[in-house]
């Protein structure tokens, strides 16, 4: 019992150094509400202004539960080059020394990226009222906890790869083979029903396409896949990387 | 014994930081690591808090192996770092009660404790601020506060006065006494004051290559290995003849100046003087840590000579 509360201690203790940092560092608050914004005005609009309609919907609605997902991930992916400052900063070693465990600094720290993620999201949210995506206050709900647990899978593979690496160049430059692939082979921009063999393949191996499609059959009710089969792989995706996560930090 | 080393090793590649290490130090006492820059004194820290992995060799902190028992020894320690890492978008505040929340401070007096650090090491009227609009000085101060908000059992501090005015460090020096007579706390502390060194520890232990070369309370090095330590100048000294006085302990010529270390020199300098003959100058004083440093080492406490500091080990690599 005692362990318990003072592992959620340690957790929370590292969350709320993250969720003040996050707000005073204002830069990361201004990029994360101007990114989405950008995909979706700059791109959306200016193909969908060539493309005429995606199954029945403007290319930007069409692509709107794309992007929810592209922000998450890439929120949440490059949330682990914090770790790596903060080792840097010698910042890291305070925690590291401290009697708690390695689970609970890593659960602190992978909550503190879920929180920057979700920040964004909400912001995404109001933007696809504004924009008459169709959302329900039902599909607000379903919509938000999917991104969450996608959030969590991703923010925990940054924070593995930030665990394992020294350098901030380094981390850019193996976030980007990590991140591009996710994306574009997700269905985020494109619908998965037509694509070609290799293509597909491609879409059925990546987990987010399951995250895109669960969201897009909540947001927009067409979808390829049974949303408990999305559900499913993203959940054992998130395990995964969580467990990665936690043996990465024992280590460090 | 609180701390105890056996053959204590760590190496970074080819190079040996701490090298066969032994070191027994008891509960209640406050002990000093005295060693030039790269001695090992940071790695050895580092080992015995848990956060570095020794190549070889065992040690035990409050009974626990810093190994097999990281957890449990964490729980037992409190440390300074040698290098800053308090938060920088953090007031002093906020720092604390983060420490609290990490090292199980129980709820109740959480407050209390906050209110009694700062008060210690002055910060009250500041602690509100962020910590990236402290001096350096204060940051240091803050991170001492943390380190013995928790009163561990075992407090390790990497060079804690490191440019702090006069005032503050003997503040804290009383501080830290003062903790480790009531709550039998024991201190490992690393320095290069040889004054904080003399005021504040009970034995201290000069470390130089990774290995101990002497160890003892600072009374009993100084008297054993200085004693006192006589200044001559002197054309054409006979430093072969003054060797061989049985009194005389240590012999070294610098800038044309003679430095003799001499067991009691109230008793001896008339002797010293009619062997040496006529002087153009002389001078007594009672010999120094420093002296005793310097004797082990050969270096001044702030060299970075041949071995350097870590930063130009690293660059040269
Ligand atoms: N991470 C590292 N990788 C390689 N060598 C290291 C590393 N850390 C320390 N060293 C080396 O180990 C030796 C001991 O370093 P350490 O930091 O323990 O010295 P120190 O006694 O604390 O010195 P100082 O008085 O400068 O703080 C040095 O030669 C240093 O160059
Ligand atoms: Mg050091």
């Amino acid at each position: 019992m005692n362990g318990i509360i003072s592992g959620l201690e340690g957790i929370y203790a590292v969350w709320l150094r993250e969720a003040k940092i996050y707000v005073r560092e204002k830069e990361r608050l201004i990029s994360s509400a101007i990114s989405p914004l950008l995909w979706i005005f700059g791109f959306g609009a200016g193909i969908g202004s060539t493309v005429e309609s995606v199954e029945g919907f403007s290319y930007m609605v069409f692509i709107y539960p794309g992007i929810l997902v592209m922000a998450v991930l890439f929120t949440s992916l490059f949330y682990g080059i914090y770790i790596i400052w903060d080792r840097k900063l010698d910042f890291l070693k305070e925690v590291l020394v401290a009697p708690v465990s390695r689970a609970s600094v890593f659960a602190g720290k992978m909550l503190g990226g879920v929180t920057d993620a979700m920040v964004q999201v909400i912001f995404l949210l109001i933007i696809g009222l504004i924009i008459n995506a169709p959302l329900s206050p039902i599909s607000i709900i379903q919509a938000f906890l999917m991104l969450l647990l996608i959030s969590i899978a991703m923010v925990s593979i940054g924070l593995v790869i930030g665990a394992n690496l020294q350098s901030p160049e380094g981390f850019s430059l193996v976030i980007n083979f990590v991140m591009w692939p996710l994306f574009f082979f997700s269905g985020a921009l494109y619908p998965v029903g037509k694509l070609s063999p290799w293509l597909a393949y491609a879409t059925s191996i990546n987990p987010l396409t399951y995250g895109v499609d669960a969201l897009r059959g909540i947001i927009l009710g067409t979808h390829q896949f049974p949303i408990y089969l999305d559900v499913a792989v993203m959940l054992i995706f998130a395990v995964i990387a969580m467990g990665l996560g936690v043996l990465s930090f024992r280590r460090m | 014994m609180v701390i105890r080393t056996e053959n204590l090793t760590k190496k970074y590649g080819k190079m040996t930081a701490v090298d066969s290490l032994n070191l027994h130090i008891e509960e209640g006492e406050i002990f000093g690591l005295l060693g030039p820059n790269g001695a090992g004194k940071t790695t050895l820290i580092s080992m015995l808090c848990t956060i570095l992995k020794p190549t070889s060799g065992r040690a035990w902190v409050n009974g626990f192996d810093i190994v097999k028992e990281s957890a449990k020894v964490r729980k037992s320690i409190g440390i300074v770092f040698q290098q800053p890492s308090v938060d920088d978008l953090l007031t002093g505040r906020e720092n604390l009660a983060m420490h609290n929340l990490l090292f199980g401070v129980p709820r109740d007096i959480r407050k209390q404790r906050i209110t009694e650090v700062l008060s210690i090491v002055n910060l009250e009227k500041r602690a509100d601020e962020l910590v990236n609009t402290y001096s350096g000085g204060m940051r240091r101060r803050l991170e001492l506060a943390r380190g013995i908000m928790h009163h561990p059992k075992i407090l390790f501090l990497d060079e804690p006065t490191l440019g702090l005015d006069p005032q503050t460090r003997e503040h804290i020096w009383e501080y830290i006494k003062d903790l480790a007579e009531k709550e039998c706390m024991t201190v490992l502390l690393t320095t290069h004051y040889m004054d904080e060194a003399e005021q504040l520890c009970d034995r201290v232990a000069i470390i130089d290559y990774g290995k101990i070369a002497a160890l003892d309370s600072p009374q009993t090095l100084k008297n054993k290995i200085v004693g006192d330590v006589v200044k001559l100048k002197q054309k054409n000294p006979d430093i072969e003849a003054i060797r061989r006085l049985d009194y005389v302990r240590n012999v070294q010529e610098k800038d044309g100046l003679l430095y003799l270390s001499i067991k009691d020199a109230s008793k001896h300098l008339q002797d010293l003087l009619t062997h040496t003959g006529p002087i153009d100058f002389v001078e007594v004083r009672s010999g120094t840590l420093n002296d005793v440093f310097l004797h082990y080492t050969g270096r001044e406490i702030r060299d970075a000579g041949a071995e350097g500091g870590f930063w130009e080990r690293v660059m040269k690599k």
